[in-house]
């Protein structure tokens, strides 16, 4: 379990995560849905301890952000952070030597069924196609938890559904999955719940079948009705 | 097959109405292995628990029953079927015929319209 109490995150005088606490089970697909700027990002790097708190705690099983977390957490990052010049083969091999609980195998059928040549650099490649490299390398590895943050963002409509069906075929089910994404319409389908952020706070967290059945609306229309500018 | 499913509302009846749809439409014959959970969770592209609650409650209703370590497979009972089919048709029925009335036809003008259409 994540367990995040009382957390707050503040850049210069900006609140950017602002008294924030929730709880993230084991065996759920979550959705950290927000607009853009409204804290998805830091809420994950606070997650995964690339950032650090200036008030309140996160706990990963128990144990602060840290050498331990990083084995359990698969993280998907908004900005791609491998090398450029390197071929998808070698980075292959740098998440091999890397992350213990990487499935080569597993990474290869992947990028595979994706269409994408080893052999090219990523440099070379599309700004979707990267992200689809990033996606089978987040995924590939046996974690406890997978935090993918906006992963649907720069690949077609076409290829969306690819991807979710990659995501729901290739988690365990003992693992949870964080999706953030402000593509709600794409993905709530396949969420078992969902937490409302806006600026630094989360306003709801959430069973998603409850609250269609409680509101009569998609998560989309609520999320829009919840947030109208 | 394709599955249609409105977001806007609580998805998993509508899982339970579309494998009871392909059960009586005989898609899944009595006695067939059914797809597992994942696989269906897949097929329709809904949340693994989502799906799984769905085949839950057709299993509580004895239309699908679970062979342990072997797969989930449908009644092999022709009268659950036969009995869901009835009511199916019922259902669909009497909305149509709801419908009907809401504007404005009254018995003849319904049954008229039926059979002029069925030509």
């Amino acid at each position: 379990m994540i367990e995040i109490k009382n957390v707050t995150k503040t850049f210069n005088e900006l609140k950017a995560i602002d008294n924030v606490s929730l709880k993230i089970e084991k065996g759920k697909i979550i959705g950290l849905l927000g607009s853009n700027g409204s804290g998805k990002t830091t809420l994950i790097k606070l997650i995964t301890g690339l950032l650090t708190p200036n008030e309140g705690s996160v706990l990963i099983d128990g144990n602060k952000p840290g050498v331990e977390s990083k084995t359990v957490i698969s993280y998907l990052s908004e900005n791609n952070a491998l090398d450029l010049g390197m071929r998808i083969i070698e980075i292959l091999n740098y998440y091999q030597d890397f992350f213990q609980d990487f499935d080569r195998e597993k990474a290869i059928k992947l990028l595979n069924s994706f269409d994408i040549d080893l052999n090219k650099k990523l440099r070379n490649l599309s700004k979707g196609t990267k992200e689809k490299v990033q996606l089978v390398l987040t995924i590939s590895r046996r974690a406890n938890y997978y935090i993918l943050d906006e992963p649907i963002g720069g690949v077609d409509p076409a290829a969306r559904d690819h991807i979710l069906d990659t995501i729901l075929t290739n988690f365990n089910e003992d693992a949870s999955v964080i999706i953030s994404t402000h593509l709600i319409s794409d993905i709530e389908k396949i969420l078992d719940e969902v937490i409302f952020i806006n600026k630094g706070k989360i306003t709801l967290q959430e069973d998603a079948e409850k609250l269609r059945e409680e509101r009569n609306k998609s998560i989309d229309m609520i999320f829009r009705e919840d947030f109208k500018c | 097959m394709k599955w249609e499913i409105d977001e806007s509302k609580q998805i998993h009846p509508q899982l339970v109405e579309e494998i009871t749809k392909r059960i009586i439409n005989g898609f899944y014959k009595s006695g067939d292995k059914i797809p597992s959970v994942r696989e269906f969770a897949l097929e329709a592209r809904v949340n693994p628990n989502t799906m799984q609650k769905a085949l839950q409650e057709l299993e509580d209703k004895k239309i699908i029953y679970t062979k342990r370590t072997v797969g989930k497979f449908v009644t092999e009972d022709p009268n659950i079927i036969l009995k869901l089919q009835e009511s199916m048709i019922d259902e669909i029925t009497i909305n149509f015929i709801n419908t009907m009335k809401d504007l404005g036809l009254n018995e003849t003008e319904i049954t008229k319209k039926i059979k002029e259409k069925l030509l």
